[in-house]
């Protein structure tokens, strides 16, 4: 116990040093959002040179996916290790040097589903960020129902020839590839004639329209598939069992809508408060004092949640539900985050250009999307309780 | 420390729990409530648990207890929540703090003893006002030859009634001391308080009353450390009453059937349901936490039991009237036990500061808001 202290005190030791020496100044104190993050791609564009250098140094050692296996591109570092460098990193505000569906959703599903040539293929290219992943999922009429989606996937002997839609392709219009939930049997049941199926987006027959948000941001598309052929290689796991792994997916797609709202990066809000509105501003104004100290306490609560979840995780005792809690819970708390700190700015918060704007207008999107919260509730209700259906 | 039970807490729990259902189930705190007894706990289950090792765990192993700190302390209360059991294990821990905080080895010796075996109960007297405020001290002390004397009065003493001593905080000059006063002490007036949890509250009225000083330098960090201490343990009780009451009310959504099916398939009770299981999963960690920061002498603690506390005592307001009204009218018969939970959930929240008192002492001493 005491010697495997040592080596991760040792471990520390490097990490930081190695930081200091390859992090350059400008990938630091850069505010984390969706704009300022390198989303890889064939068509990458890096915020400048320092932080494409950031990124080189950091895909080199495999720390783009700190804890995936070395052979797939990863740095091959357990859990510990990969903490460490977390928080060594969150010391110095390191940005994220790379951000991507390829990293959060595809590759732990790739890595627990995949065959070995599909994780030789693909894992690499999203840890250097090469190929740039979309999700699709959703459909005009398969939302919250996400099982009764009609893409279909006809099988063609040496291909499968795909026609249909999705919807809410976050940044399908800027990405290189989609891992999408086709239908391959559309005589069985509903959640049995399903499967998991990887389409390069410049195939012929697949395109991606942009759709405005109330944010004013094109953050996602919708994507339509006319006569793609897709090869069979491309099909995860078994056919006609794709819900098992889009069901898999989407807990890691949970977890980390559920850690990353949680207030935790850059200025908190009590800072915000001080700095926007001063401690005499928020004398006068007892109730929306009284709402900033409210989120905070729940920032707090959330950050030990996260805490817990990972010492759950080395003590393997992760509990299966956690992924709808935090997603329901941080979701929320992050809504309340932005009206406060809309409240906080007043008249100077309304301009639609600012941060505060953006990110008010952007936080309601999480409580819709991966599941809604509504969903996450019936998860809970049915799986953790056992209330039966209606 | 990690937010996950050690091998030995998941045992201590175990044990707790065995314990506990056999010799304190709840109905026995309902027949206790009901025959008045102004004592209003079983002095005998007291020593019980005391064989166990379940009173006043967190005694210091130099100082002749089992050493086990705030974590043991707080699982142990979060049992005694789901049964409701009615024994001073709050007022032994909080005493047991403050003593191994100020007093003198000699002092240790004559006190800590009896307390762990439960022979003795030690109250701790520190609020002077209806709503918790700890910075109000009007309670003064003055030299008396070697000793003391001390004038002034104490509220929601817990476990205060009929307690062999008390611990006294008292201003003298200009710095804030804890004095031990004795049940036989002259110009000392203990008056039974009832409150709706039917548990054992007194007030003290303190007529120049001879004292033993605890310690001799400024007791205030010793006092704020026993109140954070108390408060985490509150919050670590409201966990198991409300993991109890929701529990209940989970199966009897199982259970009751109306429209000819169980109410349980109702979505609208399905989401309020599952939107407190996702609060106590939250509120399960930060309860942990609070007793882990205590145990590590983290400079955090103080607030982490002040987060504790305001989480639990809004999550049990939440929660308990969710249970009543999910169990329609039988909620509200005085017969049916959810009622007895929400009774104790609403004292313990009150006590040591409720969630309005912790936020705002969290806004403004730590965000400094
Ligand atoms: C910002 C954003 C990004 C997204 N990115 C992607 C992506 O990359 N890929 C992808 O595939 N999808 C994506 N989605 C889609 C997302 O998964 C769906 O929007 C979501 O599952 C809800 O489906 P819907 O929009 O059709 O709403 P609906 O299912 O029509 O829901 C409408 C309302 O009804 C409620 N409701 C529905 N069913 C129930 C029920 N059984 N009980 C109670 N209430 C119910 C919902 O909670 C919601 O409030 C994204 C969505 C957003 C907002």
């Amino acid at each position: 116990m005491a010697s495997h202290d040592d080596d991760l005190s040792g471990f520390r030791e490097e990490v930081r040093q190695w930081l200091e020496q390859n992090c350059p100044p400008s990938a630091r104190n850069v505010p984390q959002n969706a704009d300022n993050s390198f989303w890889g791609g064939r068509n990458a564009v890096h915020g400048n040179e320092d932080r494409k250098l950031w990124f080189e140094r950091m895909a080199q050692r495999g720390w783009t996916v700190p804890s995936w296996p070395q052979r797939y591109g990863g740095g091959g570092l357990d859990a510990s290790q990969a903490r460490i460098l977390a928080e060594e990193m969150r010391r110095i505000d390191a940005v994220n040097p790379l951000q991507s569906l390829g990293i959060m959703m595809l590759g732990p599903a790739l890595l627990e589903f995949g065959s070995e040539e599909q994780k030789l293929e693909h894992l690499p290219k999203i840890a250097r960020g090469e190929i740039r992943w979309a999700q699709g999922y959703s459909e005009p009429g398969a939302g919250s129902d996400l099982a009764s989606l009609q893409t279909r996937a006809e099988d063609c002997g040496d291909h499968f020839l795909v026609n249909g839609q999705k919807i809410w392709t976050t940044y399908g219009h800027k990405c290189d590839m989609i891992f999408t939930l086709v239908r391959t049997d559309p005589q069985a049941p509903k959640h049995q004639g399903i499967s998991f199926l990887l389409i390069d987006m410049a195939d012929p027959g697949v395109e991606a329209r942009p759709i405005r948000q109330l944010s004013g941001n094109e953050n996602f598309s919708e994507t339509f598939f006319t006569d793609v052929r897709v090869p069979k290689a491309n099909l995860v796991g078994v056919i006609n069992r794709g819900w098992d792994v889009a069901k898999y997916l989407l807990t890691f797609e949970r977890t980390t809508m559920g850690s990353s709202g949680s207030g935790a990066q850059g200025e908190g809000l009590d800072q915000a408060a001080l700095r926007l509105f001063g401690r005499e501003g928020l004398a006068r104004e007892p109730g929306l004092r009284q709402e900033i100290a409210e989120v905070l306490i729940g920032t707090w609560s959330a950050r030990i949640a996260g805490q817990r979840l990972f010492d759950q995780g080395k003590a393997g005792a992760i509990s299966p539900f956690s992924p709808s809690v935090l997603k329901l819970l941080a979701t929320e708390l992050d809504t309340r985050r932005t009206r406060a700190m809309m409240a906080l700015g007043g008249f100077d918060h309304l301009d639609p250009g600012g941060s505060a704007a953006y990110k008010w207008l952007d936080a309601p999107t999480n409580c819709i999307a991966g599941g809604s919260n509504e969903i996450q509730l019936n998860i809970l209700s049915k799986r953790a309780l056992g209330l039966p259906e209606a | 420390m990690a937010l996950v039970l050690t091998q030995d807490e998941v045992m201590l729990v175990d044990a707790a729990k065995g314990l506990l259902s056999r010799e304190a189930p709840l109905g026995m705190f309902r027949a206790l409530r009901d025959s008045g007894d102004p004592l209003a706990f079983d002095p005998a289950l007291h020593r019980r648990l005391a064989a166990s090792g379940f009173v006043a765990p967190n005694v210091a192993e130099a100082d002749g207890g089992l050493g086990l700190g705030a974590s043991a302390a707080g699982l142990i209360m979060e049992q005694a929540g789901h049964v409701l059991a009615a024994a001073p294990l709050l007022s032994a821990a909080m005493a047991a703090g403050l003593i191994g905080k100020t007093a003198s080895k000699a002092q240790k010796d004559t006190l800590l003893p009896s307390l762990i075996t439960g022979e003795t109960t030690i109250a701790a007297a520190l609020d002077e006002t209806a709503r918790h405020e700890p910075s109000v001290l009007a309670t003064k002390a003055t030299r008396n030859g070697e000793g003391w004397l001390l004038s002034g009065s104490k509220t929601a003493v817990i476990d205060g009634f009929g307690a062999s001593a008390w611990l006294i905080s008292a201003e003298f000059e200009g710095t804030i001391a804890l004095f031990l006063v004795e049940q036989a002490a002259a110009g000392l007036e203990v008056d039974k308080v009832d409150a709706v949890d039917s548990r054992n509250y007194a007030k003290l009225s303190l007529k120049g009353t001879p004292a033993m000083r605890l310690g001799d330098g400024d007791a205030g960090p010793a006092i704020t450390a026993a109140l954070d201490l108390g408060r985490a343990l509150l919050a670590a009780e409201l966990l198991g009453i409300c993991d109890e009451a929701f529990d209940r009310t989970v199966a009897y959504l199982k259970e009751r059937r109306q429209f000819d099916r169980v109410i349980g398939s109702f979505q609208a009770l399905q989401h309020r349901a599952a939107r407190l299981y996702a609060r106590l999963d939250l509120a399960r960690g930060v309860v942990l936490a609070a007793l882990r920061a205590i145990d590590a002498d983290d400079p955090e603690a103080t607030w982490l039991a002040s987060l504790s506390k305001s989480v639990m005592t809004k999550l049990s307001r939440d929660l308990l009237v969710e249970a009543v009204q999910m169990h329609g009218g039988i909620g509200v018969t005085d017969a049916f036990d959810i009622g007895l939970f929400v009774k104790r959930g609403r004292a313990a929240g009150e006590l040591l500061g409720d969630d309005y008192f912790h936020t705002e002492r969290l806004a403004r001493d730590y965000w400094r808001l």
